[in-house]
This record gives C-alpha cells, sequence and structure tokens, in this order.
C-alpha cells in the first residue's frame, strides 16, 4: 500500500513537471500570438460556427458521460483558477487572494474527485484555450470567473434530470451549491450586490440551467480539445 | 430555461403530460404556440400555470410531498426577511443602501419561490404555518447582527434541504430542474449573507468551512443542527484529503474538502429546524 502510495506520488510529481514545463511553452505561445488570438476570437464570435460535438474525445453515454461532462467542466475551472493563483492580478487584496485560492482547491478538488470517481472511464487531461484571458487584470480574470461559474450552475441544474443514479444527482448537488456560492462571491466582486441578479435569476426566482449542448457551445471558447458529447442522455 | 424546449422534453421524457395538461393531444400545439406569442416578462407565469396543470392536480403524491416541503420552507424565508424590512428598529441598523437592496433581492427572491410553488401546487398548496421568529432568538428583529446570524441559517438550510430533497425527483425534467434552479439561488443568497457577516464572526466564508471537529461555523451555536455533519472530508467513499492538491507533492485541505461539497439534509431534520420557528 505504501509503496503505491509513494509510486502514484513519484508519477505526479512527474505529471505536475511535465505539465509545468508544457504549460510555461504554451504560455509563450499565447503571449507571442496574442494580438492575433484575440483578433481571431472576435472573428468566431463573430460568425456563427456550428459545432455538433459529434466529433474528438467521447464523454461516454448515461452516468459516465454526464460524470464526465462535470469532469470536463471541473477541468475547465480548476486549470482556470490554477492560473489566476499562479500570478495573481497586482494589487489583489489579501481576502480576495485567499478566497481565490479557496476557490482553487475547490475545483480542483472537484475535479480530482471526478478523475478519481470514474477511474478507467475518465476521460483524458482537456487542453484548455485561455488566450483571450488578460491574467494581469482584474477586470479580464473576474469577468472569465463569472462566466465560468455562472456557467457550472447552469450546467448542473439543467444536467441534472439526466442522472440516472440518486447518490450521483447527490453528488451533483453537493457541488453546484459550491459553484453557486463561488458564483455569488465573484458577481458581488465585480457589483457589490449583483449575487443573484436579474441576468442569472427569473421572476420566479429561478436560476439558470443550460444543456450540455449549450453549455459546451459557450465553453469550447476555452478548451482546444475536440468534446464528443454525442451519446450523452437527452 | 428554454419555455419551449421545456415543453417539447416534457412530451419526450412524460408521455402521459398531454393527458395531463389536455386530453386532447391537439392541445401541445396551440400550447407552443401560445409559448411564442406571450411576452418575454410573462413566460415565468404562464410556465407556472403549466406546471400546476401537469403536476399539481393530477401529480404523484411523492411530488407533490417534495413540493409541499419546499413552499413550507420558502413561507418560513418569505416571511422572515418581509418582516423584518417592516421593522424600523432592525431596517435603521442596514449599514448602508448596497445591504438594503441586498436584503429586499431575497425577500423578493423568496416570495417569488412561495409564489412559483404555489402556483404549481394549485389546490395541493399547503396553507402557510403561522411562524414565531421572536420566540427562540427574541432579538432577531431589534439586532441586525442576530437577524443576518438567522438569515445565514435559514438560507444554509435552504440549500440543504432541497439537496436532499433531489433523489426524490430523479430524472423529473421539469421538477427536478426547477427545484435545483431554486437551490442554486438560495446557495447564492447564503453567500451573500456570510459575506454581509465577515466582520461579524472570524473566518466567515462565503462557503461553509469546518474543521474536524466543528462542523457550524457560523459562530452561533443555536444552530448546530443547521450544520450537523457539514464537515465530512468523505464524498461517495472517497476521503477527498487523499485527493492531489494544488501544488506537486500536496493534497487537498480537510477545510478545502469541507468547503467544496455542501452536505444534504433528511427532510425529518429540515423540519426539526424549521419546527424551532412554527406556532401551529
Amino acid at each position: 500500500m505504501k509503496i503505491f502510495e509513494n509510486v502514484d506520488q513519484e508519477e505526479q510529481a512527474g505529471n505536475d513537471t511535465f505539465l509545468t514545463k508544457k504549460m510555461q511553452r504554451r504560455n509563450f505561445l499565447t503571449y507571442a500570438g496574442a494580438s492575433a488570438a484575440g483578433l481571431a476570437l472576435v472573428a468566431a464570435g463573430c460568425k456563427k460556427d456550428r459545432h455538433d460535438f459529434n466529433r474528438g474525445i467521447d464523454l461516454g453515454t448515461g452516468d459516465i458521460g454526464i460524470l464526465n461532462y462535470a469532469y470536463a467542466l471541473e477541468q475547465l475551472e480548476a486549470a482556470f483558477y490554477t492560473k489566476v493563483a499562479a500570478s495573481f492580478y497586482r494589487n489583489i487584496p489579501a481576502e480576495e487572494e485567499m478566497l481565490f485560492k479557496d476557490i482553487r482547491d475547490h475545483e480542483i478538488a472537484h475535479r480530482e474527485f471526478f478523475k478519481e470517481a470514474l477511474g478507467n472511464s475518465a476521460i483524458p487531461a482537456l487542453e484548455v484555450d485561455f488566450s483571450s484571458i488578460d491574467f494581469t487584470s482584474r477586470t479580464s480574470v473576474l469577468a472569465t470567473a463569472k462566466a465560468f461559474e455562472d456557467l457550472g450552475v447552469s450546467a448542473y441544474n439543467g444536467a441534472g434530470y439526466l442522472i440516472e443514479n440518486g447518490a450521483y444527482l447527490t453528488i451533483a448537488g453537493k457541488i453546484v451549491s459550491v459553484e453557486a456560492r463561488h458564483a455569488a462571491y465573484i458577481r458581488d466582486l465585480i457589483t457589490p450586490g449583483s449575487f443573484a441578479g436579474t441576468d442569472v435569476v427569473d421572476a420566479n426566482g429561478l436560476d439558470k440551467s443550460r444543456t450540455p449542448m449549450e453549455v459546451l457551445t459557450i465553453a469550447k471558447a476555452y478548451i482546444k480539445t475536440e468534446i464528443n458529447a454525442s451519446n450523452l442522455p437527452s | 430555461m428554454n419555455f419551449l424546449n421545456i415543453l417539447r422534453d416534457i412530451e419526450a421524457i412524460d408521455p402521459e403530460i398531454t393527458d395531463r395538461l389536455s386530453p386532447r393531444r391537439d392541445a401541445i400545439k396551440n400550447i407552443t404556440s401560445f409559448g411564442s406569442k406571450v411576452a418575454l416578462s410573462a413566460l415565468p407565469f404562464a410556465l407556472g400555470s403549466m406546471f400546476k396543470k401537469a403536476y399539481g392536480q393530477t401529480g404523484t403524491s411523492s411530488v407533490n410531498d417534495v413540493l409541499n416541503f419546499a413552499l413550507t420552507l420558502e413561507y418560513l424565508e418569505a416571511e422572515f426577511y418581509t418582516t423584518a424590512l417592516q421593522r424600523t428598529i432592525l431596517t435603521a441598523q442596514i449599514p448602508n443602501a448596497t445591504a438594503k437592496a441586498a436584503l429586499e433581492r431575497i425577500r423578493d427572491d423568496e416570495n417569488n419561490h412561495v409564489a412559483f410553488l404555489k402556483s404549481v401546487l394549485g389546490t395541493a398548496a399547503v396553507e402557510k404555518p403561522a411562524f414565531d421568529f421572536e420566540a427562540p432568538f427574541p432579538t432577531v428583529f431589534t439586532s441586525y447582527g442576530t437577524f443576518l446570524a438567522v438569515s445565514q441559517a435559514f438560507e444554509d438550510t435552504g440549500v440543504r434541504a432541497y439537496k436532499g430533497q433531489a433523489p426524490n425527483l430523479l430524472g423529473n425534467k421539469v421538477v427536478l430542474t426547477a427545484a435545483l434552479s431554486i437551490h442554486s439561488v438560495e446557495a447564492r443568497h447564503a453567500s451573500h449573507i456570510r459575506q454581509m457577516r465577515k466582520n461579524m464572526v472570524d473566518g466567515l466564508k462565503p462557503w461553509i468551512t469546518g474543521t474536524p471537529t466543528q462542523a457550524n461555523d457560523s459562530g452561533v451555536t443555536a444552530v448546530d443542527k443547521v450544520y450537523a455533519d457539514e464537515n465530512s472530508k468523505m464524498q461517495a467513499g472517497v476521503d477527498i484529503t487523499t485527493l492531489m492538491g494544488a501544488t506537486a507533492g500536496s493534497k487537498i485541505s480537510f477545510s478545502a474538502a469541507v468547503e467544496a461539497f455542501d452536505e444534504p439534509l433528511t427532510k425529518e431534520a429540515v423540519l426539526e429546524i424549521a419546527g424551532m420557528f412554527i406556532v401551529s
């Protein structure tokens, strides 16, 4: 047991080094091509390029598919906050820094939980694309964090009924309320009192819910790896 | 929520919906065209009446039980904020316009939840109980600090209550999605109220934290039951503190493991908490 743990840790350490190197190389590319990428993103936003999410990494079917879908979103969030916390924007207040590290750790816990729970059924690590985000700018980081958190809330809300196993549904419920706590905090940082703004909460007092296709269509601007969601339940 | 998609999807998930809504199958098509004509602002209420038709009058008792349980909690929250914001001794202590607007926003959300659930349940809706908030907390409407403490407890309870009921709505696209969509709003409220209290309680965060020996982070021991077992590090048999952390070789800390997952409460546990405030 102990031996396995040691091997595990070494493997993890090795992976981290590999990831870090890869990240550094990507950072260089990101910054070298920042303006071009920004323009490309604007262009992509203008034209309606439909993606059917029927090619690439297969999320799978049934509950496994939904858990992999959640795992993909948690990978995205964890990667984002890891990058935010690796080099915070200038003059970040102490409390803000502490709570951002909290959020990073929560998203990593979610990601690692899904990875562990899915075991051999887990999709591989996704490659993210944060070239549109200016990590030195508080405005850019907070706007992205808000978008990710509100998206995550709507994703879990919209996928809940697709889950067949009650225990998995409870797990999703345990996570989505934490995402909503994040969303409210981030929104309040941007505009105090906007924690449950009318852009997310409707006249019945209901939060948004989105289908996996709607969520992936929004998220794909930040995910390089192609995702096949065509086998998800609907 | 996409209104038209929901109607289409209900039909796919629950073929009997057409019979519940109208004996004539053609009615569904009429509803679709109706949906496209009504103004956007009217849609939520139109949706409410659809729910009522589908599940209020002929719905299964277990779904109605869950909805009535939710309604009872929403009655409690709605009356709590409505009463509080009418008490001038209390409102005089609200420190600024942002705080006041936030409390009004929460009050309105809770009242909207009541109206929504009542419209869904129709004649099956339970009556509003008589509440007494000042018996268990005598200064709740005279001390801003007490008021916020009870508010936090209510919001965190609401989050746990909806979460606990989710498995009873398994696979029910319409009702489960609505319940989850209220659940996350309660969590947004809880996060904000916790921010409003952060200078009153040492170490209070927008999320529920804990230690191996402390589940209640609210600073108010009278609400221990609201936070019972919130300090769990185990999820679906996985010890979260054994998982990889942010830096090479590190693990997820105990507090992060607690914060990252909110825990459900059973209906019985919630009713015991709510019962403190219910007179009849």
